[in-house]
């Protein structure tokens, strides 16, 4: 492999590994602090998807409609844990898990009866429809740079938001001892629906900024849902700087071995994961 | 973090009659029902194997599975694999390679995921289950995505398994062996270390137990029970794809323990006759209108889950033992 062939390998492998993240930071915080496993965190990829190709040919611009979908998911995200998730957070873990595989058939149908079960594709917008040429015959398209630019930012915000804002530090706490910070006089049950809908908002913006490279199409939140659990696993559950690293790591091992090792490639990610396990049970950065 | 389930392991004498009156059906079906309905319960009797095996782990033992059709997956392709092209194979050489194979991959899956706890066993399970699935899916030497088509049942020699009676009885006798040996296994010393596990880890560890070998020995035990569920499917249906191994096949085993009631392994049973008979029920369902109800099965399954986890979430058996105790409570 050349260095030209390497560089875009490794420029795929940071995008796939930022996209995951969005979606594992949103996991590894609601699990972290709520203590709920969501298996239908991929249905809010999907849903995110979707609302950006249903949006922008209704509103008739990209830009405003992940704004819009944004504001939507968020609201959708507040709904739902107004309605269901907040009764789950002291549950049983098998009762999450049974709420929210229902949850994933009841999202799924809704999808089909919204936008039907057709697969769409989404035109890249035209500002960003452009390839950087690196060679006569290798180019790079402009906008997988710009996810890496837009997961970047919101990775960038995401950490600001937690360590350096005083809404940050009561999320902490609330991670770190529940009952002392609601005797505090915080009011926890607001926290919890705001890390709840940011979780919802990060995935679905996710969704939007992957359609026009993915295309948009049915069950679309299944294989990104456990390739997000293995990122979570790998970066030990509740903590947000593992995820960003487990995700980096899986997308390389991702990338990479699809290029290098195609017949195994499938496999790969996994192993990377057993290894971790017998070295470290509780994920690298368990806090 | 999560609060132990009530269980109901001594099954009152109500609940242990409805179990006799539900053998008798079953014995009886064969000689009543049409060959539909026959093929039907015989497929309700193999997942009731595969819930029973499920139980195991998941209400004897605390440890919730979310990769446990990877077991029954991988028996049906190593029957799949054994099975010549112009022969069947006998009964008594392929029940124990695929049960055996079916086995060695808990084992070594076991030997990895026991180490974990809580959610990160429900993740990691996932995640194997889901490496397994890809490993077949991915393979075109193992069948790829679309499956191996077996064309031959089993030869058992004494009896004729191409018969679908005698094929119904044979399943029903794996149904009530295995259902009498975890019901032994439940009570016997090892049983009882793991419900000890289930309830509070580190207080067997502190006894002197051994908790990572008695799960692990639960986690093997349990997928080769699978694999003998596996491996009836895979006879009965006389084909076999990636899909048995699927994240879909794994839930439906979860949601029917939940739904019968854990572990007490009856309550597997009853779950899976009731979750199959729920999903023929809301794919069976009519067109009103132009609306296809039945297309949408997905959501009343969704929404029955759903509504399930809010409303009864000691399943089935757990309403009846509730039903039964305040009727003795009305007539005293």
């Amino acid at each position: 492999m050349d260095f030209i062939n390497f560089l875009i390998q490794l420029l795929n492998s940071v995008q796939y590994g930022l996209l995951l993240f969005m979606l594992a930071a949103g996991l590894t915080l609601i699990f972290g602090i709520m203590g709920v496993v969501n298996l239908a965190h991929g249905s809010f990829y999907m849903l995110g998807a979707y609302l950006a190709w249903s949006l922008a040919g209704t509103l008739g611009s990209f830009t405003l409609a992940i704004v819009v979908g944004t504001a939507l998911s968020v609201g959708f995200g507040l709904l739902l844990e107004k309605v269901l998730f907040r009764h789950f957070y002291h549950r049983d873990h098998l009762d999450q898990v049974l709420l929210t595989f229902g949850l994933i058939y009841v999202f799924e149908e809704l999808r089909s009866m919204l936008w039907g079960d057709d697969v769409h594709g989404l035109q890249v917008p035209q500002a960003l429809s452009a390839s950087i040429a690196l060679t006569d015959t290798l180019s790079y398209p402009v906008y997988r740079l710009f996810m890496s630019g837009i997961c970047l930012l919101l990775a960038l915000g995401l950490y600001l938001l937690i360590s350096k804002t005083r809404l940050g530090m009561k999320i902490r706490a609330g991670a770190f001892n529940h009952e002392m910070t609601e005797a505090l006089g915080v009011n926890i049950k607001l926290i919890h629906a705001v890390v709840f809908a940011l979780g919802v908002g990060l995935a679905s913006i996710a969704g939007m900024i992957a359609a026009p490279v993915s295309s948009v199409y049915p069950n679309m939140g299944g294989q990104v849902l456990i390739m997000c659990f293995v990122v979570v696993v790998i970066g030990g559950i509740g903590s947000v700087r593992g995820a960003l690293i487990a995700a980096l790591l899986v997308g390389l091992v991702d990338t990479f071995g699809k290029v290098l090792l195609p017949e195994v490639s499938g496999m790969l990610v996994y192993v990377l994961m057993a290894a971790v396990l017998l070295y470290k049970p509780e994920g690298l950065f368990k806090q | 973090m999560s609060a132990p389930q009530i269980h109901i392991e001594t099954l009152p004498r109500s609940i242990q009659l409805v179990l006799l009156l539900g053998l008798a059906a079953l014995v009886a079906f064969p000689f009543v029902g049409s060959d539909f309905y026959l093929a039907m319960v015989n497929r309700m009797m193999i997942l009731a194997i595969f819930a029973m095996s499920l139980d195991l782990l998941q209400g004897v033992s605390g440890l919730v599975s979310l990769g446990h059709a990877a077991y029954f997956g991988i028996a049906g392709y190593v029957l799949a694999f054994v099975t010549p092209a112009g022969e069947p194979i006998s009964l008594y050489t392929s029940l124990p390679l695929a049960v055996g194979g079916a086995a060695l991959a808990a084992l070594v899956i076991g030997f990895l995921v026991v180490r974990t706890h809580g959610i990160y066993f429900i993740m990691v399970t996932m995640a194997f289950a889901q490496m397994v699935f890809y490993v077949f899916f991915d393979n075109k030497a193992l069948g790829g995505s679309d499956g191996i088509f077996l064309n031959f049942r089993p030869d058992a020699v004494l009896f004729d398994l191409e018969n679908k009676r005698v094929f119904y009885f044979f399943t029903l006798g794996c149904l009530v062996a295995v259902y009498l040996f975890l019901r032994r296994l439940l009570w016997s010393p090892f049983g009882r270390s793991l419900a000890g596990i289930r309830v509070n880890e580190h207080r067997m560890r502190a006894l002197g137990f051994g908790t990572f070998s008695h799960k692990l020995a639960a986690f093997t035990l349990a997928g080769a029970l699978a694999g003998l569920a596996g491996f009836l499917w895979a006879a009965q249906t006389g084909f076999v794809n990636p899909e048995l191994m699927g994240f879909h096949m794994s839930a439906h085993a979860i949601m029917m323990v939940i739904l019968g009631g854990m572990g007490n392994f009856a309550g597997a049973i009853v779950g899976a006759f009731s979750f199959e008979y729920l999903l023929h029920l809301f794919k069976d369902l009519p067109q009103i209108g132009n609306f296809n109800t039945g297309k949408h099965w997905q959501m009343w399954m969704g929404l029955f889950i759903v509504g399930l986890v809010i409303f009864a979430p000691k399943g089935i058996l757990g309403l009846l033992a509730r039903a039964f105790a305040q009727k003795e409570a009305n007539d005293a």
